[in-house]
């Protein structure tokens, strides 16, 4: 994966850029030192890293705007950064750009039960924002994996997903108005309490950016009433085929469950060893999930069974409890830990039509067998958002290289069937050069003049979501200046 | 009228284009300032693309009739969850409103509340901008975070950004069993209080609407008996706010629903009729500082609809209370004098306008439109 060549001019004016940021923010925000720089030398995805310029931590809006002002005066990159979990490197530095973290923005604005919203500033990590209002009876719904660590922040700019967004949407669809700082320092208000934008949906547009139209620093945030209660079925099958056309006749009967999820035999092995959760042996196995009081969830879950058993299940297990819940819910929770346990893996993120599941598992195997490595699945059945799990030797000259060309040949094949490259971890630099393969020229030229209209310079997270080849010309006035 | 049977066809006319465009789909929502310009349809480009039921998945060209989408979704039991708003009856206009209509108005209906917008449903589109330019963005899944997110942008865009040819949509099953619950005689403040206090409920309420001071109505849809145990419950949990009745009948549950969806209460009234989005606890600030006005509250409370004498400052009576207000149907001296849309803080509409400049360099999508 490629970065740009940094910008010399900017490396030498390392010192005088750092003494300008550290003129409007408190002495221990302007992190400088190459031996602190390199925290933030990578995200989730390890595999490139490169320590920033310098990275800065605000502690307000104001701050943030005072930051932003003086990079757009001085010309230099901004990279923002939620917590760091990006699975995509949305949040990977170049060693002439300013990291923008927003970790001191944490605080809870305003808890509004009457009109069912939250007001956060966004360096709040999204489980914290549940925990602020659980105890009266809500809960924020997008339920990213990470969200125990996620920034809100990385949710806006990656549009963020979770197991449950079949039933309550991703990130975009619980975003009601946002407080976001322009590169050149203006601050703008956007949305609000109420629903639907006045004008065009900017907030819309803005969430999953990826950090490249502004920095979101406060955000509005819908709530919801939790369910009364919630209990999974766990069913096992002897092939994808089959758990495919359950999947599908499910939907078609009207249940609309909250999560359906996917585990192949590979993982259904590693996660049942590594966690005990008592798996059946099968080739394919879901977890449905419904919602509502006993009585409700009984009648579900009634329903959701007697569709599986037209498919010759080689397990049925309705939760009765919350310890059964727990369990059926235990490896498939566990399941990246678990893979990353007995191998380096690499965590793909394409969505494809649900219709092609069985035919794409199929290619994904041969391609398996073409590469010689393996592959393990967990997919968000219901909606079509594959996670395939190709494992690798990261000791091993060229495994990487491997597979990181078997990961582009499966998003080649989702985008083939009708789906994409992403569905919620974003593309950052990690699916940036197929964006082509999705898109043609027009789409991507459409895309970036978008961010001509917010960011003229291209200084916010500018090696992101487009191939360098495509926003070169955008990108290099700066460096020719 | 201009009307390509094809996407090329439209993309060679608009780059060939000499003046401006009156974009439209069958023209029955008339939103927005007049705009002077050659008129061009998207009624020739109609059909459905792709259904697939067991995906909760439907495409159809822009031009295709509403009502022909949802026939189709109602073979495989499904619907548009959004409850797209009717304008005709509000609007006196005929002809058959398109899937593009609605979602170049963005027109959602009181299930908005739990479902959503349009644009929340909304997960692909396919448009001509205004060089001419085919383009694409989102698709066909509904789980899609690959570039930018044009598809949000192009829903309430009203065709000043491009035009579009084909879109796509999340459906949802339609639902078993519905019942409203109907509580009479609230104020517009004690209305709101029950709204919000069955909004907060696990409930899963599909519709909160408000006729101040006659009455309260709640929906909820699902399985027959989960419905039964949800209108029990929330008829306990609503007893602090009088008597709760609860309509059990199908097709009065359907006319209701749709009396409030299209705002027919307005229908051919003399009154301009504005639409007015503000948090749900400041609907009843709304209804005090319209005195006269005849009121709508949908969403909980969240959208009023006002009914006014032509010529009312609407945006003027709200200073001061956070949200938007549009002006949908007014005459032509209202329309010269109050903007149709919201006015933007200044950095909001200096965005708006480099997105137009970008989308439409030379202007001619809907010029005048939006204001």
């Amino acid at each position: 994966m490629e970065m740009p060549v940094p910008d010399p001019s900017i490396l030498a004016r390392k010192d005088q850029i750092v003494r300008r940021l550290a003129s409007v923010l408190p002495g221990d925000a302007v992190i400088h030192d190459p031996a602190e720089t390199r925290a933030y030398e990578c995200d989730g995805l390890t595999a490139y890293r490169c320590p920033p310029l310098c990275a800065v931590l605000p502690g307000s809006t104001e701050e943030v705007a005072a930051v932003l002002k003086i990079c757009h005066e001085e010309g230099v990159p901004v990279v923002p950064r939620g917590s760091g979990t990006s699975l995509a490197g949305g949040a990977l530095p170049t060693a002439d750009s300013v990291i923008l973290g927003v970790a001191r923005l944490s605080d809870v604005i305003e808890t509004d039960y009457e009109n069912r919203v939250i007001r956060v500033q966004t360096g709040r990590t999204n489980l914290s924002v549940t925990g602020a209002v659980e105890a009266d009876g809500f809960f924020y719904a997008p339920d990213p994996s990470s969200q125990l660590a996620c920034a809100i922040a990385g949710n806006i700019a990656m549009n963020s997903g979770g197991a449950h967004c079949l039933k309550y949407g991703v990130t975009t669809n619980n975003l009601m108005g946002v407080t976001m700082v322009m590169m050149d320092g203006t601050v703008t208000e956007i949305g609000g309490a109420h629903l639907d934008a006045a004008g065009y949906d900017l907030l819309g547009l803005i969430c999953g950016s990826e950090g490249q139209l502004g920095v979101v620093t406060e955000a509005t945030l819908r709530i919801l009433p939790k369910p009364e209660g919630a209990r999974p079925v766990l069913m096992g099958f002897n092939s994808a085929e089959v758990a495919g056309a359950c999947v599908a006749d499910i939907i078609k009967a009207g249940v609309l469950p909250v999560a359906i999820e996917y585990m192949d035999r590979l993982c259904i092995e590693v996660t049942d060893r590594h966690s005990g959760a008592g798996y059946p042996d099968c080739e394919a196995l879901l977890i449905v999930e419904v919602e509502g009081s006993d009585a409700e969830i009984d009648e579900q879950l009634g329903l959701i069974s007697q569709i599986a058993r037209k498919h010759d299940p080689v397990a049925l297990r309705e939760s009765q409890s919350p310890e059964e819940s727990a369990k059926i819910w235990l490896g498939r929770k566990s399941a990246f830990g678990a893979m990353g346990q007995i191998n380096d893996y690499m965590c793909l993120d394409g969505t494809i039509p649900v219709s092609e599941l069985p035919f794409v598992l199929r290619r994904i195997a041969e391609l398996s067998d073409e590469f010689g490595l393996e592959v393990g699945n967990v997919f968000h059945a219901g909606d079509g958002n594959m996670h395939p799990l190709i494992l690798f030797d990261a000791n091993k000259p060229g495994d990487l290289e491997r597979c990181e060309a078997f990961g582009a040949e499966i998003l080649k094949l989702c985008v083939e069937v009708g789906g994409c490259l992403t569905g919620e971890h974003g593309v950052g630099i990690e699916k940036r050069d197929l964006m082509d393969t999705q898109y043609d020229p027009a789409d991507l030229e459409l895309q970036m003049r978008v961010k001509d209209v917010f960011d003229p310079g291209w200084l916010l997270n500018p090696a992101k979501v487009f191939p360098l080849g495509a926003s070169e010309a955008r990108r290099m006035p700066r460096q020719a200046a | 009228m201009l009307k390509p049977t094809t996407e090329a066809d439209l993309a060679d006319a608009i780059a060939a284009a000499k003046g401006p465009f009156a974009v439209q789909g069958a023209g029955t929502r008339r939103l927005g300032h007049p705009v002077a310009g050659d008129a061009l349809s998207t009624q020739g480009l109609s059909g459905i693309t792709l259904y697939e039921p067991g995906a909760l998945t439907i495409v159809a060209q822009a031009g295709t009739p509403v009502s022909e989408v949802e026939a189709i979704l109602a073979t495989g039991g499904q619907r548009l969850p959004f409850e797209p708003m009717d304008h005709r009856a509000l609007m006196d206009t005929t002809g058959e409103p398109t899937i593009g209509g609605v979602v170049a108005a963005n027109v959602s209906g009181p299930r908005r509340i739990q479902a959503g917008a349009c644009r929340d449903s909304l997960i692909g589109v396919r448009f001509v901008d205004g060089s001419g330019a085919v383009v694409k963005n989102g698709g066909r899944v509904m789980k899609n975070v690959t570039g930018y997110d044009l598809v949000k942008l192009m829903a309430g865009s009203y065709g000043t950004l491009g035009v579009l040819t084909e879109v796509s949509f999340k459906v949802l099953p339609t639902t078993d069993a519905a019942a409203t619950l109907v509580i009479p005689g609230l104020t517009a403040a004690r209305a709101v209080k029950a709204m919000s206090t069955a909004m907060g409920s696990p409930f899963e309420v599909s519709g909160a609407a408000a006729r101040p001071g006659a009455e309260t109505l709640l929906r909820i849809e699902g399985f027959a008996d989960s419905v039964r145990y949800r209108a029990e419950r929330l008829v306990d949990l609503l007893s602090p706010f009088g008597a709760v009745g609860v309509e059990r009948d199908a097709d009065k549950i359907r006319v209701t629903w749709r009396e409030i969806r299209d705002a027919e209460m307005f229908a051919g009234s003399g009154e301009d009729v504005w639409r007015i989005s503000v948090k749900p606890t400041d609907g009843p600030r709304v209804t005090e500082v319209l005195p006269g006005a005849r009121l709508l509250l949908d969403w909980a409370g969240g959208l009023v609809w006002a009914g006014v004498s032509p010529g009312t400052d609407v945006r003027a009576a709200l200073a001061g209370i956070p949200g938007h207000a549009t002006l949908i149907r007014g005459g032509a001296p209202t329309k010269a004098t109050l903007p149709v849309f919201h006015p933007e803080p200044a950095p909001v509409a200096a965005i708006a306008q480099g997105l137009r400049a970008q989308f439409d360099p030379r202007g001619i999508l809907n010029p005048g439109l939006m204001g």
